[in-house]
């Protein structure tokens, strides 16, 4: 029978995909995959033909009988025929090195796997030896790409480096920010390449074990994941001399920071730690610990795999190789969009994802999650790159897009941030613990048009102290939404003008 | 839907004492009692004290920190709607503002007839595809209005 690839990626279950492998049975052979990452498309289909995939989409069960009347299984069907995925223009201006597989393959199936490439990083690997692979990554450029963007290689050497009884990797999947799915989808569509990449960090810097830190918003990605362990497992990929184990987050978006993350992983209330001792000294049960973000580790295959030197050849400045950037939001093309670091901002949202979903004009861009600046289009020209965020007092963060269209109101967004802070600070420090409850008072007092000016004074200085008084993150990037709606959307702030608007 | 057990302490126990021997037992322990009963009651603290030698204070704190440990069973089904940031751009204020009113409850409550708890959630990784939703763990995407009410049709 001809095969036909359905996603089982959560955004295409959304949408009915389920729905759709069911009113296919019997038709075809259905193969469920992750998600090629175009979710306006979802649920999107895979026709195998002689002359390649044909994809369909968006498809709903309903259009299942008609299509398959109309030659669906020879990909003659013309009823929301796309043609050749790699040819879609949202796909073909994509480097795909990460995500290569990603809505390609069986994420469950091992043959799959290593069709497309996987283990072969983890064999070069094993014959370069732990020295020369810290190096590479080293080499490679890559950075954390759960946001703090660190080094890589210098976070591997300096454990490799450490004494310890024991020493552990971590995965950090605890993917909190709002407008990011990248890990999720690599969980649900490519689990393998975080097992090879974690166990590849093993052995680069003697470490026997492995935790994934999963968020427990995740149940789809935890499931796959759980079974992808076992498949490892049975086939000896995982064992004595490496194992991961999977644990499941509890609703605290604080434990996306890595010290408090490895407090939640001994059994305590994850409250950050400070900074020294560094997890690579002293980190999970006080032993050296590499802790990286889930793309970055499921980066690592394919960088021992194709040479650091092709990885590190893409990109602009210090960011180097690919970010997986996830255009989210009010946004017409939403999904997940691989390239290397440098392109704009403004190409980004307006030529890739096509503007608003909703029509409007664009208002304003959040970049990098809730910690992240509200830029608006006259910021446009922004190039996707650490240090180019950085100096506009943004960041890029896990590469998370949201896209507001001209209904959205800045300071509303302003007090969501600090609220959003009041229910997720850890407490341990008082800037965040006390500041956000302050600063919702104080965005509620301009609202209401008390003292105004002196309000958002004091809201200011209030950022200030957050900014550099927290203990982290989450205390200490907050001040970035707010200060960003603030001064590029100080209309928004004003209650006269507000009602001389409305 | 999920079928919970009624609180029982053998049970408890035996829950607890599956997973009290890993590292760092405490949230793989409460999350399979939270499986079991639907929540973690109060009485459970003293027994995951026990067993992980911790203190029931240490206990009390480790639960009521993580959002996810319910302290009373919840309604027969339980609906997560997202309320971040990537959701609130498509309308996401307004889905969640009218199932609180279409169930009458607030956050964290459960309707009058024991059907639905509502939770909010700050992301499903559903950014693209909202306003976004788990209904008792299955995925709903690009929620409005009319949408909310057809699903709430059909829940008892």
């Amino acid at each position: 029978m001809t095969r036909i690839f359905v996603p089982r990626d959560v955004a295409a279950l959304a949408v009915g995909a389920d729905d759709v492998a069911a009113a296919l049975v019997g038709h075809a052979d259905i193969v469920r995959t992750g998600s090629r990452g175009l979710f306006w498309l979802e649920p999107m289909i895979e026709v195998e033909t002689p002359e390649g995939r044909i994809a369909y989409g968006p498809v709903e069960a309903s259009d299942i009988p008609r299509l398959l009347a109309d030659g669906l299984l020879t990909g003659t069907a013309q009823h929301r025929r796309l043609g050749i995925p790699e040819q879609i223009p949202f796909l073909a201006r994509q480097t795909r090195l990460t995500f290569a597989r990603c809505g390609i393959v069986d994420p469950l199936s091992l043959d799959d796997y290593r069709t497309h490439g996987g283990l072969e990083g983890l064999e070069k690997a094993r014959a370069l030896g732990p020295v020369a692979t810290v190096e590479t990554v080293l080499a490679s450029g890559l950075r954390g790409r759960g946001g703090a963007g660190f080094p890589t290689g210098i976070k591997w050497k300096t454990t490799a480096e450490a004494k310890g009884a024991r020493k552990f990797i971590v995965c950090n999947a605890d993917e909190g920010d709002s407008g990011t799915f990248a890990d999720r989808m690599l969980l649900e569509g490519d689990p393998f390449s975080l097992i090879e990449g974690m166990i590849i960090a093993g052995l680069a810097v003697g470490a026997t074990k492995g935790y994934v830190y999963t968020r427990s918003e995740y149940p789809h990605g935890i499931a796959t994941f759980d079974q992808a362990l076992t498949i490892a497992r049975q086939a000896g990929i995982l064992g004595p001399e490496f194992d991961i184990e999977q644990r499941v987050g509890a609703g605290a978006y604080v434990c996306g920071e890595e010290t408090a993350l490895l407090e939640s992983l001994e059994g305590r209330r994850g409250q950050v730690r400070a900074k020294p001792p560094l997890p690579a000294h002293k980190g999970l049960f006080g032993c050296p610990t590499v802790i990286n973000n889930l793309v970055t580790l499921a980066t690592v295959p394919c960088i021992l795999r194709d040479g650091a030197a092709k990885y590190q050849a893409i990109g602009m400045g210090r960011s180097r190789g690919t970010m997986p950037i996830q255009l989210a939001g009010n946004i017409r093309h939403g999904g997940l969009f691989e390239a290397g670091f440098g392109i704009t901002l403004g190409d980004l949202v307006n030529d890739i994802g096509g503007g608003t979903l909703s029509g409007e004009p664009i208002r304003a861009v959040q970049v990098g999650g809730p910690l992240g600046a509200y830029f608006p289009p006259s910021m446009f020209d922004t190039p996707f790159d650490y240090e180019a965020f950085a100096a506009k007092d943004g960041l890029i963060g896990h590469g998370g897009v949201v896209v507001f269209d001209d209904t959205v109101d800045m300071a509303r967004q302003a007090r969501f941030a600090m609220e959003f802070c009041v229910v997720e600070s850890c407490g341990k420090c008082t800037p965040c613990r006390i500041g956000s409850v302050r600063g919702v008072e104080t965005v509620d007092k301009i609202l209401a048009g008390q003292n105004v000016d002196a309000n958002l004074e004091l809201l200011r200085d209030l950022c200030h102290t957050m900014k550099f008084g927290s203990l982290c993150a989450l205390g200490g990037f907050i001040p970035y939404p707010v200060l960003s709606a603030m001064n590029y959307f100080p209309e928004d702030f004003r209650p006269a003008q507000r009602l001389a608007a409305e | 839907m999920a079928d919970y057990e009624p609180w029982n302490e053998d049970r408890a126990q035996a829950v607890i004492a599956n997973h009290a021997a890993i590292e760092g037992a405490a949230l793989p322990v409460l999350h399979a009692l939270q499986a079991v009963f639907g929540c973690v009651p109060l009485d459970a603290e003293p027994l995951v004290a026990a067993a992980l030698n911790i203190s029931r204070a240490e206990v009390h704190g480790i639960v009521t920190f993580y959002h996810d440990f319910r302290r009373k069973v919840p309604g027969r089904h339980v609906l997560r709607v997202c309320r971040a940031e990537a959701c609130q751009s498509v309308g996401a204020d307004a889905v969640g503002a009218h199932v609180r009113a279409a169930l009458a409850v607030d956050w964290h409550e459960t309707s009058a007839d024991g059907a639905v708890t509502l939770e909010p959630v700050f992301c499903l990784g559903l950014c693209a595809s909202g306003p976004a939703a788990l209904l008792d763990g299955k995925p709903v995407g690009r929620l409005n209005v009319a949408r909310v009410d057809r699903m709430l049709e059909t829940l008892s």
